[in-house]
């Protein structure tokens, strides 16, 4: 022990005779578990995904997102369960209703509320106050953030199933096939999306008639009217992406072998082909979902959105501009928690786009 | 170059055409016609319509017949009011025209500007925080930053006079419309720009010697503005929906607002018409855009 720990210093090394070969002998003796260690790996092997989320974590822009999404997630999956009010109840206090309960502000009580409290009773505090018929805002605004993310999400995953069943097969066999169909995305790229999306909610509206008390019941026509339409004309700028990856791909040199060794077409595009462009398609479908619900809070506000009393974001700012001047709050809460959405996810698939995407790796 | 042009108008005039039978089939599959509206109309007058409309004629001939009427520009007549439709359309369309155009110069000059300092600032600060406020506009819906404007500007601090038709104060309206152009502008000229900035041709300029000023109006934003070019076409479809919510937060009387009225009256023939002549208009912006942009830029290479 103490001698291999100490650093060789020539003066110290005990002279040797000129002849001598002049080796340390200190430095042949076996190697101690600390110097053993040393040789071990001292970082995991990275993989691509490993090495992108990394990246990801030094965006402090791209973190803040997902702090604020999470935070969104967690209010709107947890927050009916510990507000004791629902989206379309109107407050009543011991099943008497309150002629002063309309239109509050946040966190003030109606009279009969405050009766209520003074006699000792508790009640959870309207954080938003109340709409124009005297129900809970705040659950409206949380229903509201529901119903837009998750058609959002909804709508995003219909244009990312369509896009790369389309783009994947377009890609793939080339030739006449690829013309004729890439001939009608461009007819298809070239109708101005939202009216059609206007017309065809206008239309549907009047051909639907959803029965049964299902969540598309409860939706309504509109959202009906809104995803069909996003599957048949927004999946056009997926599948151009799909496709150009596709055609890129499919040089490489293993493609050429897999064929080679007689793997089939669907067996080629399934393990070669789709994994090596999963990261490109998945972020420009993170970045669909702001803009599907920018288009849903945009019918919404128009008036070709959710069927009353579901609320969704752009209804609620819709209705809140009869009050504009006096309950201006109204206003302002469905609009920033579309901002905050959509202001998270650009940023998101930013950062995402910046850490995972080989081509703007600096 | 022929080629391409002749092929562009057809794909644009198969495009209208689509439009217009969309439009048409859909609007005969609503129950009752498009002209049943919801005021019951007496068999006599229900009659008369139908045979001033062709309805009592087959599908196919009606469409013919439609067709051959828009080309004369003939909408027909609103359901609702029973004005001429084409008249309400050139009458309105004026309104928003006249916003629509000043919210194109305001976004291509803002997004130009602020888009040229982040890529000559770039990574300071400036740089920074114009990337930062055009993603915070990118991310506001039009009709969210409107009722704000409206909000502060007209009702809390009485600046600006909402719209009458006295006071044709287009400031706000305008401002809201070009809000997400100009952001999405600026950030199209700062990847651009800095695309130019490091090319050879900048290099060969400076080391030439000539004035910077001249290096940055000629040889960089000159190129770096061929993209924005692209983004016209676009720009024009978004400043046209915006405009159908914006008129709505400032009660400007212009098409937009005619066109949510005419959704929400369930007036047909309006609708129809609207949808046809807004859908019009944007082809032919984006296949003007798509020219011009061939003929502008000699480097990209014709099939």
């Amino acid at each position: 022990m103490g001698i291999e720990n100490e650093p060789y210093n020539p003066d110290k090394t005990p002279k040797k005779h000129a002849f001598s070969l002049q080796l340390d002998v200190s430095k042949f003796e076996k190697a101690t578990d600390e110097e053993k260690k040393q040789a071990d790996v001292m970082s995991e092997s990275s993989s691509f995904f490993k090495d992108g989320m990394k990246r990801l974590k030094k965006n402090p822009l791209a973190v803040f997102s997902i702090i604020v999404l999470v935070v969104i997630l967690v209010l709107i999956i947890a927050g009916p369960s510990f507000i004791p009010y629902s989206y379309e109840q109107i407050i009543t206090v011991n099943g008497k209703r309150d002629r002063s309960v309309t239109n509050m502000a946040p966190f003030q009580w109606s009279k009969l509320e405050q009766q209520y409290i003074d006699e000792g009773g508790k009640l959870f505090p309207h954080i938003m106050g109340t709409d124009e018929m005297g129900r809970d805002y705040f659950i409206r605004v949380i229903y509201g953030t529901r119903i837009s993310l998750s058609v959002g999400v909804f709508a995003a995953l219909i244009v990312l199933i369509i896009g790369i069943l389309y783009g994947s097969i377009s890609g793939y066999f080339g030739g006449k096939v690829d013309l004729i169909m890439m001939r009608i995305v461009d007819v298809i790229y070239s109708l101005p999306d939202l009216l059609m999306i206007i017309l065809l909610s206008v239309v549907l509206n009047e051909v639907i008639k959803p029965t049964g008390t299902g969540l598309l019941a409860r939706l309504g026509t509109n959202m009906i009217s809104l995803f069909i339409v996003f599957g048949l004309l927004y999946w056009v700028g997926m599948a151009r992406l799909v496709r150009g990856q596709i055609l890129t791909i499919k040089q490489n040199d293993y493609v050429l072998a897999a064929r080679v060794s007689g793997a089939k077409s669907s067996h080629i595009i399934r393990r070669h082909i789709l994994p090596n462009c999963i990261s490109v398609i998945i972020i420009s479908a993170a970045l669909q979902i702001p803009s599907a619900i920018f288009t849903e809070s945009f019918l919404s506000f128009i008036g070709l959105g959710v069927k009353a009393p579901m609320p969704s974001l752009g209804s609620l700012a819709s209705a809140a501009r009869s009050g504009i001047t006096t309950y201006t709050y109204k206003l302002i809460f469905p609009s920033i928690m579309i901002g905050l959405i959509t202001l998270a996810f650009n940023l998101l698939g930013d950062g995402l786009r910046d850490a995972f995407d080989p081509k703007l790796r600096r | 170059m022929f080629k391409y042009i002749v092929k562009r108008i057809l794909l644009a005039l198969v495009t209208i055409f689509i439009v217009c039978l969309i439009t048409f089939f859909t609007m005969n599959a609503i129950p009752g016609g498009p002209f049943a509206g919801e005021k019951a109309k007496s068999p006599e007058v229900q009659a008369a319509l139908e045979a001033r409309f062709n309805l009592d004629k087959p599908v196919g001939e009606q469409f013919l017949l439609y067709m051959k009427n828009l080309a004369h520009g003939d909408f027909g007549i609103s359901a609702k009011t029973g004005r001429d439709i084409s008249k309400t359309i050139s009458t309105k369309f004026k309104v928003s025209a006249k916003m629509g155009i000043f919210a194109v110069l305001l976004a291509v000059f803002e997004g130009v500007f602020f888009g040229s300092i982040a890529a000559l600032q770039r990574n300071k600060w400036p740089d920074r925080l114009i990337i930062f406020m055009s993603t915070l506009f990118t991310s506001l819906p039009s009709f969210v930053l409107g009722s704000f404007l409206l909000v502060i500007f007209s009702v809390k601090l009485g600046w600006v006079q909402a719209w009458s038709p006295q006071h044709q104060n287009l400031i706000l309206p305008v401002l809201s419309l070009a809000a997400y152009p100009a952001a999405y502008i600026t950030r199209l000229t700062k990847t651009s720009m800095l695309d130019v900035l490091g090319q050879d041709y900048v290099r060969t300029a400076r080391a030439k010697g000539v004035r910077s000023s001249k290096v940055l109006f000629v040889h960089t934003l000159r190129n770096a503005l061929i993209p924005v070019v692209t983004y016209i076409g676009p720009m024009i479809a978004s400043i046209l929906t915006g405009s159908l919510v914006v008129e709505q937060i400032f009660t400007v009387g212009g098409l937009g607002n005619e066109f949510v009225q005419s959704i929400t009256n369930r007036d047909y023939p309006m609708i129809m018409g609207v949808t046809i002549f807004l859908a019009v208009f944007m082809v032919t912006m984006n296949l003007l855009t798509d020219i011009v942009y061939k003929l502008i830029d000699p480097r990209i290479t014709l099939e």
